[in-house]
Formats: structure tokens, sequence, C-alpha cells
């Protein structure tokens, strides 16, 4: 079904009783052309795409929870792509590109609102830094501009700039066309549309096992709901890449960390913007229904555990309380973690593998949310052709290597 | 926050007194300029990442300065066990790990 105002119009009038489901729940055939491992926002955008751009439709997205379960529901929804290195300005404005377009691509409502991500500087070396990131960003075409003290309160009025501050504002690099988007949406627009197009996604299916010919290659997986054939498998699992790609035995340059976010009672509209700061680790935006969204950084160790250490909020509420004394007597609502695969240089890994058949798409740390539709697209790309896409080509898990990285330490904006 | 037992100062601390120090037992070569780039490679940024039984390295900044191992749970951060580097891995026989 095509949304639009008339079946807006007509839904409203009998009642909203019509509007059908919007995937199917489809049994797992005995085997797809290609198998995603993980049905988060990147693997069904990979899904999407493989059937959308590429023909490819015998495909299935395998998912151990629910569809949007992971990361894709709980992180912070920032989008941004004022990173540092060629290879990545390219990645992060790819993506950008389509966001401004998605919800008419996907006739879904991903409610992305560009509304400026302005990240704060607190040191000389952030200033250095973020004017580095300015220029770079320029040169690339990429806008970002850099605002004084004052100018960083005109942009968020709730914002201290009092100069007494532990750590007070020297300035801000700002880029106005980043803001956030409905994490859930995106993830929801997406399954619709790879369903519509024929791909299976199947939910409450882990995968237990990689299965491979005496030759090597990948012939299918094993999961919680029998053996699935596969020509290639796109192993998208975000903090559990590791322990997919153990089956397969690769060995990945991933440690997995849990990140925590939590949200305020919801208040009126009183932050414009997004607003981040990577010196002390919190970043804040308010969301439609009005509770302000806030995100802390790592835990310090690897866990699977979805929940991190109480005094990582703490600090991070600490730093808030004093950014935006307006928030000092709020109440918090809800807290949680996600399971974040940390690469050495804070950069994603975007390609083949050692085992032929075997593709993955990982490491997207702690900022992946904002790079979906790029991430699926680019690796759609070189899913279905075999060979990296031009952008995804410098992302190589090969690059850990020949020492080829790409530090985006700084850009990656959460402490680690 | 997890409590961690030093085992140089024989006490349970809390974390906050020490800093992690990435997967224990990670050996680094005698000569690195001998060694071939995957091998290198292996040794600086391949990493376990279990989902299960970690070990892993702490510093006990905030105590008695020391290094020390540690054996925990990736699924429910239990920590089975500390001990002085230098020593052998334990082995943990429960797999799956109690809930705390």
């Amino acid at each position: 079904m095509k949304f639009s105002f008339g079946t807006l119009l007509k839904e409203a009038l009998s009642g909203h009783r019509g509007w059908p489901r919007q995937w199917r729940e489809p049994e797992p055939k005995p085997a797809y052309d290609v198998v995603i491992v993980g049905a988060g926002g990147h693997g069904l955008a990979t899904a999407y795409y493989l059937a959308k751009e590429h023909g490819i439709r015998n495909v299935a997205v395998l998912e151990k929870g629910w569809l949007g379960g992971g990361n894709t529901g709980r992180n912070t929804t920032i989008i941004r792509s004022n990173y540092l290195c060629e290879e990545s300005e390219a990645l992060y404005e790819h993506a950008m590109k389509l966001w401004e377009g998605l919800a008419i691509e996907l006739n879904y409502n991903v409610m992305y609102s560009p509304r400026g991500v302005m990240m704060l500087a607190h040191n000389e070396h952030d200033v250095r830094i973020f004017k580095r990131h300015v220029h770079a960003n320029r040169l690339a075409g990429i806008d970002n501009e850099w605002l004084d003290p004052a100018e960083a309160k005109g942009f968020c009025p709730i914002l201290n700039i009092d100069s007494r501050l532990r750590h007070p504002v020297l300035g801000a690099a700002l880029q106005r066309r980043g803001g956030v988007a409905r994490h859930d949406a995106v993830a929801w627009g997406y399954a619709r549309g790879a369903d519509a197009l024929g791909v299976d996604i199947i939910q409450g299916c882990e995968v237990t096992g990689i299965r491979r010919a005496p030759s090597g290659e990948v012939t299918g997986v094993e999961t919680s709901r029998g053996f699935i054939g596969a020509g290639k498998i796109g192993v998208v699992a975000a903090g559990h890449t590791s322990v997919i790609m153990a089956m397969a035995g690769v060995r990945m340059p991933l440690e997995s960390f849990p990140l925590q976010a939590l949200v305020s009672e919801p208040v009126k509209p009183v932050m414009p913007c997004v607003v981040m700061s990577n010196t002390i680790h919190a970043y804040m935006s308010q969301s439609d229904k009005g509770e302000l969204v806030i995100g802390a950084g790592t835990d310090a160790y690897v866990s699977y555990s979805q929940t991190g250490g109480l005094h990582v909020t703490r600090h991070t509420i600490e730093a808030i309380a004093e950014l935006f004394p307006v928030t000092r007597r709020l109440r918090m609502l809800r807290s949680w973690g996600g399971i974040v695969d940390v690469t050495p240089d804070r950069s994603p890994i975007i390609g083949r593998t050692p085992v032929p058949g075997l593709y993955v798409n990982c490491g997207w740390g702690t900022g992946g949310f904002k790079a979906t539709p790029g991430s699926g697209h680019v690796f759609a790309a070189t899913l279905a052709r075999d060979e990296p896409h031009p952008i995804a080509a410098p992302f190589t898990l090969d690059r850990f290597v020949t020492g080829r990285l790409i530090d985006e330490a700084a850009a990656a904006a959460v402490s680690h | 926050m997890l409590q961690i037992r030093c085992p140089w100062c024989g006490e349970d601390r809390p974390e906050i007194e020490f800093r992690y120090a990435g997967e224990a037992h990670v050996v680094r070569a005698r000569l690195p300029a001998d060694e071939s780039d995957a091998a290198w490679a292996e040794y600086l940024y391949l990493r376990t990442n279990p989902k299960g039984w970690h070990a892993e390295r702490w510093h006990h900044v905030h105590g008695c300065g020391r290094f020390l191992n540690a054996i925990r749970h990736t699924v429910t951060d239990r920590i089975a066990v500390t001990y002085k580097p230098g020593e052998p891995r334990p082995t943990i026989d429960d797999q799956q790990g109690p809930t705390p």
C-alpha cells in the first residue's frame, strides 16, 4: 500500500481499521541468493538496495531478536557528515544525500530533521581540531562552520557559555545540514520497502554457524530455525560481528563495548538543535515527544551486556547539567545500553573477507546510525558486484595489514 | 560499576580506581621488524572479543599502580578470578557463568 494524503484521509474516515501489515512474516526458504545476518537499519537497507538497484530479490534478512531492536532502536539518532578524512567525508556525505530524499524514496516518513549539529570546543586542542575539520569539510564541499561562544549560544539559547565553567565553551563547529531522524521509522521504512520487493525478513532466527564447502566458500548458515542455504552471506551484526565471524574462523579487528543513552521526562521545546561535546562526553537533542535525548560515553571494557556502569551516565549527567543549567531539576525516565563494535581507527569495515562468499559491514562503532542509507547502499553494490563500491573501497578489512588506516578518532565524537 | 579484587592489594575495589587495559595474554614479538605485516597486524589489532569468558588486563592506577589480569564474563560482567601478570590463565569450567 502506498501512503498518500488520499489513503490517510480514507483511513481517518473509516477509523484506521484498514491499514494492512507493513511486511510479511515468512517461513525461511531452503536457500537464498543472499542472506543478510542482522535486521537493523544497515542490514535492512542493504537488502532494500540489493532488490531495488541490483535486481537481487531472492534475499533473506535473518534477525535473532526483532527488527530494529539492536543499536538501530538504541542510538541517539544524530546525523552529520563532518568527518575529517576524504574517504570518510565521501562515505558519510553519500549517506547524508540519501537521507535528504529518503522519506520520498521509501514512501515512509523517517522524520529526518536537519536542525543543525553543533560540536563544542572546550580547550585549545578542541578549537584547533574542529577548525581543521571545518576547513577540511569546506574543501570537500561539505557544510561546516566555526562559531564563537556568543554565536553558539545564539544557535542554542539554553547553552551555558560562562567562562568560569570547568570546561568553558570556547567555540563550536556547526553543520547546519546535520540533524536527527526517527530511528524506528528508518528500520520500518526499509523493512517495508525491502519486503515489497520480495525480500524475506525472518525475525527470531539466530545464526549459530556458517557452513562452508571443502573448497572454502560459504554454502549457508545454521540457524535456530534450521539450515538456510546462501550463495553469499552479508554479516551486518554490529556488536555481535566478532561472534558471527568467528563461526567462519575469521578474527576481526573489533572490540564490543556498551554505549549508554538516556531520556528525560518530556518537556516543552527548549532545544532547537543537536549539541555534542567530545571532551566532556555528552550530547543532547530533544525528541518530538519532548524528551531530552542524552548520549553518554562507552564503558571501558568489552561487554555484550547491553547495560553499562552507572558512573558513566552520572559523568554525562554532570556535564549536561553544567552545559545546560535548565536541565538540572529534570528527572530521567529511561536509560539503556547498546553494544557497539569499535575498530582501532574508528572507521567502519565494508567489503569482502578472506572467506569466499562472506562479506562484512561492521565497525561503525558509536556512530553508525547516521550512515544507515549510505552504508546499505554501498554494501549492496559490493555484494552484488563482488567488488567494492568506489566509496566503500578504502574501508577494507585488510587496511589493518597494509597500514592504510582511516583515523577518525576525533570525529567519532564519543570517548572510548 | 564493577568490583575488582586487586591481587596485589588483596582488596575488592571499585572499577573507577582502575583503568581497563585490553585483552590479556596478547604477546608482543621480540623483534617486531622481523614479523610479517599480517602477524604484526594480528598483534596490534585483532582481538578475540568473545561473548563469554574474557581474559583482560586492568591497571590499578588509583591504587597500587600495578597491572593485573581478570577473567570476566562479557554477558553478565561477573569477574570469576583475578591474578597477577605472568601467571597462567586459569580455566573457568562454568561456561555460562551464574548471573550476579
